[in-house]
């Protein structure tokens, strides 16, 4: 997919290097190859919308980024909900497939699946060409 | 993995809002304010510089735009050493 992931949390790059070497070395072999940002005093996450400014942390905010530098999907949680790394991966190959093609992807789409190409002919005709 | 050297305190530029010219894919320039959300589906990626801990790298500034013209995941979360 040749995606570039990025981490980031009001934590100190001190505190990314400790909680790499004492714990996320031992979930994932070698550690998370990705870089770990620190988002000191929460001005990122703030212009981001995802700063909560009573508990003084960013919260659970993802976003895809295409090649031209544009926001195309966003999806935040309260902290307490871990993220669906499936949904993430089938949203990437979604908009890669989209940029790539031209076609859209249909709700659920997986890679391999029929996918749509907007135009007056289509219009009353997706129940033909899309069997959910 | 190269010798660690940093200060106790190290600036990062953190948002940077000159990108106030960047246009959307609509052409319409997004207002750009300190401390207010930018991010929207369909508009510009608001830029910022931050420090970084890179495995096998070590401390670096990361800017955003350095990966402009690559497909970027960027995650947000509550903190290091929490639960989930």
């Amino acid at each position: 997919m040749g995606v570039e992931v990025l981490a980031m949390s009001t934590d100190s790059r001190f505190v990314h290097k400790m909680w790499q070497e004492q714990e996320l070395s031992k979930m994932v072999e070698g550690g998370v190859p990705f870089p770990m940002l620190s988002d000191a005093g929460g001005k990122i996450g703030a212009i981001y919308g995802i700063y909560d400014d009573a508990a003084g942390v960013d919260i659970r905010g993802r976003f895809i980024i295409d090649p031209d530098f544009v926001i195309r999907a966003m999806e935040v949680l309260t902290p307490e909900v871990g993220r669906n790394p499936d949904e993430l991966v089938r949203q990437v190959k979604a908009y890669q497939h989209v940029a790539a093609t031209g076609e859209v992807t249909p709700s659920g789409w997986q890679p391999g699946e029929v996918t749509l190409t907007p135009g007056p002919d289509l219009v009353g005709r997706v129940w033909e060409i899309w069997k959910p | 993995m190269p010798k660690m050297k940093d200060g106790c305190v190290k600036p990062a530029r953190g948002p940077i809002l000159e990108a106030a010219e960047s246009t959307t894919p609509t052409g319409k320039a997004l207002p750009r304010e300190v401390g207010k959300m930018q991010a929207r589906v369909g508009a510009e990626a608001p830029d910022f510089e931050a420090n970084a801990f890179v495995a096998g790298e070590g401390f670096k500034p990361v800017r955003l735009s350095a990966y402009r013209g690559k497909w970027i995941v960027l995650c947000f979360y509550p903190g290091d050493f929490t639960f989930v």
